[in-house]
């Protein structure tokens, strides 16, 4: 060739076998790597199934419906606890999507000036990284005393009602559902937020073409246009608050024992497990491996679901 | 509304001025009332929560707090120094062990994966594994490690707790990488390929440096999130009274610190609780601004 | 240089540097026929052009010219490519090598995130480059017209510099690793007219030195710099959908212009279509 003697610089123009060989075992690290996640997710599953298994047998599927949990006894039944996590979670969004959502359309829309909105999204941001154990330390010594009036009127009113049929004493699942409410605002928020601001600018546009009012636009286009990551912000956020343990746990009261009323203490899985799990032995820790079972499948489906309904409706709306 | 939609017949029905008394302009200002009025909702708590921490824990700063061992129950002074120490070293074990394996997942994904079944199933068990509740990894780590005492025949470990952290921030760890690296334009791979460099060359030296803005930011921010996790550590980590005796002994954090604390019935206790959330709270605030700072950096 | 190749009125067939002999490549593993049956011979120490309407395949025939086709997931070529007398698809051919010695520059230009020096070294070094760097980049420079323009900012990142300049970075980047051929993928599609002259006249002094391959949108510009032009084509093919591209006429760049023997040719260069 022209120029050899130059060529001849270019020392690895022909690959040694070590360069071939980092090549092939760098690809191979990055395979074993990633199989690691699959690895983990099995190894949760096993975990926490082998450490079941007797509970399992013992109770089978009446764990589910009954509430008795005593260790005294060794008789276990986690209905409490599962309608505790159910309860909590499903009010605590529905307090929490209209706020988030509503507050998602602020962010996104001109209602101020981008400063502002910048600023209103950075704190939703850092209340997201507040750890939960502050925000229940908060909960016992703040939020809860000030609401405690507040609870006990809506007792002496709505007392009536099985909801609010015993008298507020401290801790309780009221208070949980609205620290859960904190917990899980800034995930609706940011991913409602960034749903609506991929929205086609041209769907604006056409909707105020023809003359619509701006909030005529927000909810005829610009929602229905946003709302596959919308619902899939809510799943999250449901997975998210049924798993969420500090926070609840130190507020809720602990209580094995079954109410209907929102302002008596109760459990949840999560607060069972943190609660329980240190000191647990023998039958106890099976019976909490059973709980934690049945959490994990629980947030799994909605996860599942979560992803599902992300990739079925954004077929429909793109 | 009716008088609008006839053909317009005087003037007045023809002026373009706005009328704020037609129904569809009054819902307008009750709406965007209510959106604003959400947005406060929404920020208030964030306020509230950072005032009570500032107040009652900032007061408290000083040497002896940061230097030294809590309290027994009863007695008054002390500090929260092995806490501090402890979540510095959880913390680091959980890096150490997550950023390596998040990163290569990340780069198995957007580099060498070409969106076949295997590749699926890793992004499906990412976004299922980020879902596991923070208290279930605690409970994994607790039935794989601590009950079975495979470290030394050790139970609680600091080791353990640091495992069941890197559980937690790799998934967002291999998510962050896979993005940052998708960003990557395909023309500079191929820049890359086409002087010659083998896959291994522009991945460590071309793609991974290029994302580097964005991984390392999530990277800092799952480490921040980690920091002050407490479900997945106070039954792997336990919690220790005492400075650290090394990576197969339980040990102290500030966050489970603050949650044992909270529930005892000793002010001392309650106002060191406060103490600690002021730290943990400004170190992970710290983080934000710095993850934030990372991704403005500007690089060649 | 080789005598013989100097001589105006060579045969492809003379010297030839990369022979492609019945080559079909096809993507979406074999689906969607790109191009095929293509018979070239691309001599050494000239530049060939190729032209041709959009989707004639004309970039994928370029690309398999250094397997950067591989990159494309389910894209596979039929035939043999012969370079230096080795198939390039052999199986135990590695394609890191080629590209080592068949380098490429790309449409888009795309210099590293790193800076103007470490463009140009960054390569030299992983083909392990032993000489003065310094002055491998400096020649490089040089030789791709851009030395004068970037010899006071070597330390800036290559992003400084404007579309056309980066564009001639990334000639510099392929020349500093001493390939034998260089392939260029329409170079001057994103720039503007003078930053295009100043590439046409680094592609003059290019050819001294290297075998040029370029693909081009441009048929003033395959006048301008090429020896040999090959046009291809777009044809439905009877009995199946959609279209395929061929090499419909191969030869010297005047006959192709001036005296072409097909019909499509004749209209093609003479702007009827296309």
């Amino acid at each position: 060739m022209i120029e050899d003697t130059k060529a001849d610089l270019f020392r690895l123009r022909r690959r040694p076998l070590t360069e071939k060989l980092t090549d092939q075992s760098f690809r191979l690290l990055a395979i074993i790597l990633a199989s690691l996640v699959g690895l983990i997710l099995a190894a949760i599953l096993i975990t926490v199934l082998v450490g079941s298994r007797s509970a399992m047998s013992a109770y089978g599927l009446g764990f589910l419906t009954t509430s008795n949990w005593n260790p005294v006894t060794n008789e276990y039944g986690a209905f409490t606890a599962i309608y505790g996590t159910v309860v909590t979670s499903t009010l605590s969004l529905l307090i929490a999507v209209p706020l988030g959502v509503g507050t998602a359309i602020f962010l996104t829309e001109n209602f101020i000036p981008t400063k502002g909105r910048q600023i209103i999204g950075m704190m939703v941001e850092l209340l997201a990284a507040i750890p939960s154990v502050v925000l229940g330390l908060w909960a016992i010594f703040v939020m809860e005393p000030f609401l405690r009036p507040l609870l006990n009127s809506l007792h002496d009113t709505l007392g009536w009602l099985p909801f609010f049929s015993t008298q507020p004493e401290g801790p309780g699942m009221a208070p949980a559902i609205l620290i859960l409410v904190v917990m899980i605002l800034p995930i609706i928020t940011a991913i409602a937020r960034d749903s609506l601001l991929q929205v086609p600018i041209e769907l604006r546009q056409a909707a105020y073409g023809i003359g619509t009012t701006r909030w005529g636009a927000i909810f005829q286009v610009i929602l229905p246009a946003g709302i596959s990551g919308i619902t899939g912000g809510v799943m999250l956020a449901l997975g998210r608050a049924m798993g969420e343990t500090m926070a609840v746990t130190m507020i809720i009261g602990n209580s094995n024992n079954f109410s209907l009323s929102l302002l008596a203490p109760g459990n949840t899985i999560a607060s069972m497990l943190a609660n329980q799990f240190g000191e647990a032995d023998g039958n106890q820790v099976s019976s909490l491996m059973y709980a934690a079972f049945v959490l994990m499948l629980l947030t799994l489906i909605i996860n599942v679901l979560a992803q599902w309904i992300v990739r079925r409706l954004s077929l429909r709306y793109t | 509304m009716d008088s609008q939609a006839r053909p317009a017949s005087n003037s007045v029905n023809r002026s373009l001025h706005r009328k704020p008394n037609l129904p569809r302009n009054r819902w307008n200002v009750i709406f965007t009332g209510l959106a604003a009025f959400f947005a406060a909702t929404v920020v208030l708590p964030l306020v509230l929560v950072l005032a009570y921490v500032v107040i009652k824990g900032a007061s408290m700063m000083s040497l002896t707090l940061l230097s030294e061992l809590p309290p027994s129950p009863g007695m008054t002074g002390g500090g929260i120094g092995n806490a501090i120490l402890g979540t510095l070293i959880v913390s680091l074990i959980a890096a150490l062990i997550a950023i390596p394996v998040g990163v290569g997942g990340g780069i198995y994904l957007a580099e060498y994966s070409k969106g076949g079944a295997f590749a699926s199933f890793v992004r499906f068990g990412t976004n299922v594994l980020s879902g596991v509740p923070s208290i279930i990894c605690g409970v994994f780590v607790y039935g794989l490690i601590v009950a079975t005492r495979i470290f030394f025949d050790q139970s609680y470990s600091a080791m353990a707790g640091g495992i069941a952290l890197s559980v937690l921030m790799l998934p967002t760890i291999i998510k962050t990488t896979d993005e940052g690296l998708k960003l990557v334009p395909q023309e500079l791979r191929w820049g890359a390929i086409g002087v010659g460099a083998s896959k291994f060359i522009t991945i460590t030296r071309i793609t991974l440096p290029t994302a580097f803005k964005p991984i390392a930011t999530g990277i800092v921010l799952s480490i921040a999130r980690a920091a002050g996790e407490t479900a997945p550590l106070i039954f792997t980590a336990l919690f220790s009274p005492f400075w650290p005796e090394g990576l197969f002994s339980p040990i102290a954090s500030m966050s489970v610190l603050i949650y044992n604390f909270a529930i005892m019935p000793y002010d001392v206790q309650i106002a060191l609780a406060w103490a600690t959330s002021f730290v943990l709270v400004m170190m992970i605030l710290v983080m934000n601004i710095f993850a934030r700072y990372v991704g403005s950096l500007n690089r060649i | 240089m080789n005598a013989s190749t100097t001589t105006t009125h060579s045969v492809p067939s003379a010297e030839a540097c990369l022979s492609l002999q019945d080559v079909s490549i096809s993507y979406g593993y074999g689906k969607n026929v790109a191009v095929n049956h293509v018979f070239m011979e691309i001599p050494k120490g000239k530049v060939t052009a190729f032209i041709g309407p959009s989707g004639c395949g004309k970039s994928t025939v370029l690309r398999a010219l250094n397997r950067m086709n591989d990159l494309i997931e389910g894209c596979s070529l039929k035939g043999r490519v012969l370079f230096d007398g080795q198939d390039l698809y052999d199986r135990r051919v590695d394609p890191v090598e080629v590209r080592r010695r068949i380098g490429m520059v790309f449409q888009k230009p795309n210099p590293f995130p790193k800076s103007i020096y470490e463009n140009i070294a960054f390569g030299a070094r992983i083909n392990g480059y032993r000489g003065d760097m310094d002055e491998l980049v400096e020649s490089s420079l040089r030789k791709a017209a851009l030395w004068d323009e970037a010899k006071d900012k070597l330390k800036e990142s290559g992003f400084s510099l404007s579309g056309g300049q980066q564009q001639r970075l990334c000639i510099a980047r392929t020349i500093a690793v001493q390939p034998e051929v260089i392939l260029m993928d329409e170079p001057c599609s994103a720039l503007d007219p003078i930053s295009t002259l100043k590439i046409e006249e680094t592609m003059h002094e290019l050819k001294k030195t290297f075998t040029i391959v370029i693909v081009t949108h441009n048929m003033q510009q395959a006048t301008r710099v090429s020896d040999l032009t090959g046009f291809f084509n777009v044809t439905s093919l009877p009995d199946m959908d959609g279209k395929v591209g061929c090499l419909e006429e191969f030869g010297e760049t005047e006959r192709i212009f001036n005296s072409p023997v097909q019909q499509s040719t004749q209209d093609y260069v003479s702007g009827r279509f296309g």
